[in-house]
């Protein structure tokens, strides 16, 4: 079965030393991002860093980038899942609106005196 | 089934073996990430919906002590990548200092997380009936941890978000509610990968591990990566929310 | 009935899995997947016993309008325990952990499961699990309903929530290895010549399960996990009170409980789509249509979740969108049913227990998932939510079908677990008994339903009570119907005809092996020539089939890829 011919591929460590300065100067860079006012757009900027360090991650101290194809059909099925979850959830809370036209949450100031255990 | 030499019975080739084991920790990293995913969504709808709250909360965390853990997190990943060439290439005395040097880390951020976590206990932030987000500011001589100026900002910020949300105490207490549910999750996951990684070590000082054979070095090596990719999700998540105020 | 008249009666085999090694210790630190897969029909049958009694209460119960049997208090135990038992300790690990356990190694012609120790480890999880739950049902019950909403589960319900919920939680940690174990097992282990499309569907159905047990199960251990800490330690995630949203946790709950009914029902088809080949001798008609189909039950399944939520507050437009889903996944179930029907048409099908089991199936599978329709279109949904409606219609999904098609590879699968016959007879009629007594108990239900009956209810109005009365009746026949198989199985297991290796015959890998198998499995490691279901090449099987016989094109040419 074809599954089972493929050779280890073994990163050197100057690529594992490339790859962690990487990962610390975009973490200096997403904190000084932070500091910076984007409005909307700190979360995308920090969520888009996130994501290339854990895409350097995966891709070269998880070896995605030399495994299998069936490895990449995991990754992506483990997104495409999480995605799900997460969009199609959030698609109720972004349309979700009551009879008065209200939209979530439905009450926006709840008395103070309400304690943690209602 | 019986074992012949590094060689599991149910298994025909070497190959094969190490094939199955990485398929089956990352099929397993993908429960994890659904896992998280659930406490995830959770974060994302309040911190949309209380967004004052989880601003507010975000900012009583110390930058320092978050920023210094992901550095020290990220080389920890490092290390272990570097065990997992030493074994690829049978270099048994690195595979040691490697995997010593990925605990170290490890333990590092342990005390860290623990600072952090006593400071929050001491300062009533932590979910339940005892929560006030209210207390340092009302009650500074029980803060004392806090030097003046920081204290003065606080009182300043708290005061701004009680204008914008009334109901700042219960939303504030969402925001810790994900901040201790995930740094939690997280945490209990190092330390798991720590308990694998002493394993690993008592391997490897027995010589276990060499080019032939490094299966568990790299599976443990993927579940750490894991433990490390959450991490640089959750600070820039938890840390660094409306940090330019 | 079968060919046994042809050559001499078989033996018991000298040596296997059974007999192998011995002692109590030989058992409970065993990794053969064998073993493990009997281990795992104890305590299922053992779950399934008391979930069955939970559930005899409450037809008891129901016998008389104003319920005279138990107090409300008692009675919200009764029905929530009834499904909590059912739902998560019997249906979910039922045809998976035992048969699928079983057989999934046979079937691709390993040795073992990818990780025999940790198959082993996730049938000790499952007991600590059920230890927990079963110690929260004498340690003043459950009452939530087995779906735990929140803020009732969490801030007011006065019953043993925190225990239950943490047993649950553990039990999903076994559910998740095993679909692992799966999963891998299917992706390495295959014997060469196994291709991709040479796998019997049981095992297609397992993979297509195996991907809803990793990717939903998780959801429903951090949402339990949550739960529990909101009631311990007062998180506000599902407490409106602090700005949380009880609709979330059934977002999160659904998000694995809707797809769990996929767990369920697809092991279900895998089985029917062994047995009905084998009864028809006939290559299943459009076999890739039906591997396929259970991959995309396992995909749209995740995607239609929140119509058990429409009457919840949700979105109206959100909720649009997922009936219309619903509506879809319709579509690949039908093309199952279709083409199981399509099978029998030319072929030649004789009535043995299975076959029974398979034909109760068709027809409650079809009226359990047809039913299912009206419940996910919204106008209708608004009348008979949360009625009887609901209660038959899952029903006829988890019983008909599901415990049907159990029961189905049981007896199926009987000869070769244990290397003898149950007695034929006796089993056509706890077949017979089962259905009847099952319609008897479900199909009045749907008729309360639309008048107006409302589940969860310790009490209903007199003019409900002669359809409550007929579904007691149908309780207690549906209650002989499983004490008969249980009793003669186990009778069967060491008295019973010895079935020789392949009583049937069917085409699979697992009857090539003797009965009951050796612990390594296969004396040599079998290589596959032939495609699945093929009677018509197989003159191994001693098969008077004609070659080419049945409809044209369904003999394959074998692929040229080994």
């Amino acid at each position: 079965m074809s599954e089972h011919e493929h050779t280890e591929h073994i990163v050197s460590p100057g690529m594992y030393l490339a790859i962690i300065t990487t990962l610390l100067i975009l973490t200096g860079l997403t904190v000084g991002a932070a500091f910076v006012n984007l409005g909307r757009f700190n979360i995308a900027v920090a969520l888009l860093i996130a994501t290339v360090k854990a895409t350097l991650v995966v891709l070269i101290f998880m070896h995605a980038k030399y495994a299998p194809e069936r490895t990449k059909l995991v990754i992506i099925a483990g997104i495409f899942w999480l995605a799900l979850l997460l969009f199609m959830t959030l698609s109720d809370y972004a349309s979700r609106v009551d009879y008065r036209g209200v939209r979530y949450p439905m009450t926006q100031i709840i008395s103070h005196t309400l304690g943690n255990r209602g | 089934m019986h074992r012949t030499g590094a060689l599991y019975g149910q298994f025909k080739t070497l190959e094969q073996q190490k094939d199955t084991a990485t398929l089956g920790m990352w099929i397993f990293l993908v429960t994890e990430v659904m896992f998280f995913g659930g406490i995830m969504l959770a974060y994302t709808i309040n911190r949309h919906t209380y967004f004052h709250a989880f601003a507010m909360g975000s900012n009583t965390l110390s930058l320092g002590l978050g920023g210094f853990n992901t550095v020290v997190l990220l080389a920890s990943s490092f290390t272990m990548a570097m065990a997992v060439w030493s074994a690829q290439t049978s270099k048994k005395g690195l595979i040691t200092l490697f995997l010593s040097l990925t605990i170290f880390l490890g333990f590092v951020f342990f005390g860290v997380k623990y600072v952090e976590y006593a400071q929050k206990f001491h300062h009533h932030l932590v979910p339940g009936k005892t929560f006030d987000i209210f207390y340092c500011v009302r009650n500074p001589a029980k803060c004392s941890d806090i030097d003046a100026a920081d204290m003065a900002k606080e009182k300043e910020e708290i005061e701004a978000a009680v204008q914008a949300d009334p109901d700042l105490n219960a939303h504030a207490q969402l925001y810790y509610s994900a901040y201790f549910g995930m740094t939690g999750l997280h945490a209990l996951h190092m330390v798991i990968g720590a308990g694998l990684l002493f394993w690993l070590l008592k391997e490897s000082v027995a010589g276990r591990f060499n080019a032939e054979w490094n299966n568990p070095v790299d599976i443990v090596g993927l579940y750490w990566h894991f433990v490390d990719i959450v991490w640089i999700y959750l600070f820039p998540l938890l840390y660094l929310i409306d940090r330019h105020k | 009935m079968r060919t046994e008249a042809t050559g001499p009666a078989p033996e018991m085999p000298e040596k296997h899995y059974l007999n192998a090694t011995y002692g109590i210790r030989s058992w409970l630190l065993t990794t053969d997947h064998k073993r493990i897969a009997l281990l795992y029909l104890a305590s299922v049958t053992f779950f399934f016993f008391i979930g069955g009694f939970f559930a005899m209460m409450i037809r008891l119960h129901l016998l008389t309008p104003n319920g005279y049997l138990l107090t409300p208090d008692l009675y919200n135990r009764m029905f929530t325990m009834h499904g909590v038992t059912m739902v998560f300790f019997f249906l979910i690990p039922s045809i998976p952990a035992i048969l699928g356990n079983f057989l999934i190694p046979l079937m691709v012609g390993a040795k073992d499961l990818a990780f025999p120790k940790i198959n082993l480890l996730s049938w000790y999880i499952y007991v600590v699990g059920g230890l927990f739950t079963l110690w929260s049902m004498v340690n003043g019950g459950l009452d939530t309903g087995w779906t735990f909403y929140t803020p009732f589960s969490t801030l007011y319900s006065n019953s043993a929530v925190a225990p239950a919920v943490v047993g649950v939680f553990i039990t999903g940690f076994s559910s998740i290895l095993t679909g692992l174990n799966f999963l891998v097992t299917v992706h390495t282990m295959r014997a060469p010549g196994m291709t991709w499309f040479r796998l019997p569907l049981f095992v297609w159905a397992h993979y297509a399960t195996s991907i809803v047990m990793i990717l939903g199960t998780p959801v429903i251990a951090i949402t339990l996990g949550l739960a529990a800490m909101e009631r311990v330690f007062g998180l506000g995630f599902f407490n409106p009170a602090m700005g949380g949203d009880p609709i979330l946790f059934q977002h999160l709950f659904w998000f694995y409980s809707h797809p769990a009914v996929y767990i369920m029902i697809l092991p279900a088809m895998g089985v029917i789509s062994e047995l009905i080949p084998t009864f028809a001798r006939k290559r299943l008609f459009g076999y890739h249509f039906v591997a396929a189909a259970s991959l995309a039950i396992a995909v749209i399944g995740f995607v239609v979740w929140t119509h058990h939520m429409f009457l919840t507050g949700q979105s109206t437009y959100a909720a649009v969108a997922f009936s219309f889903l619903t509506f879809i996944v319709a579509i690949p179930s039908a093309i199952k049913t279709f083409n199981w029907t399509a099978t029998l048409f030319g072929g030649s099908i004789s009535f043995d227990t299975p076959m029974l089991y398979a034909f109760g199936f068709l027809g409650l599978f079809m009226i359990g998932g047809l039913t299912g329709l009206f419940l996910g279109a919204l106008g209708v949904d608004i009348n008979i939510h949360d009625t009887y409606f609901v209660v038959a219609h899952f029903h006829y999904i988890m019983v008909g079908g599901a415990v049907m098609g159990y029961l189905g590879g049981l007896h199926f699968w009987w000869p070769k677990i244990t290397g003898r016959m149950y007695p034929e007879w006796l089993a056509r009629i706890a077949a017979f008994i089962l259905f009847i007594g099952f319609n008897f108990t479900f199909f009045p239900q749907f008729i309360l339903g639309i008048m107006g009956m409302p589940r969860r209810y310790h009490t209903y109005p007199p003019e409900f009570q002669i359809y409550n009365v007929m579904s007691t009746a149908g309780a207690s026949i549906l209650a002989i119907g499983y004490l008969l198989p249980m009793v003669y199985l186990t009778w069967a297991a060491f008295y019973g005809k010895v079935a020789g290796d392949n009583p049937w015959p069917a085409t699979g890998l697992e009857w090539k092996t003797q009965s009951p198998p050796l612990t390594e499995n296969f004396e040599v490691t079998p290589v596959v020539t032939w495609e699945a279901y093929d009677f018509h090449n197989r003159p191994d099987l001693g098969l008077d089939v004609p070659a080419g016989k049945g409809s044209p094109g369904v003999v394959a040419p074998a692929h040229g890829d080994d």
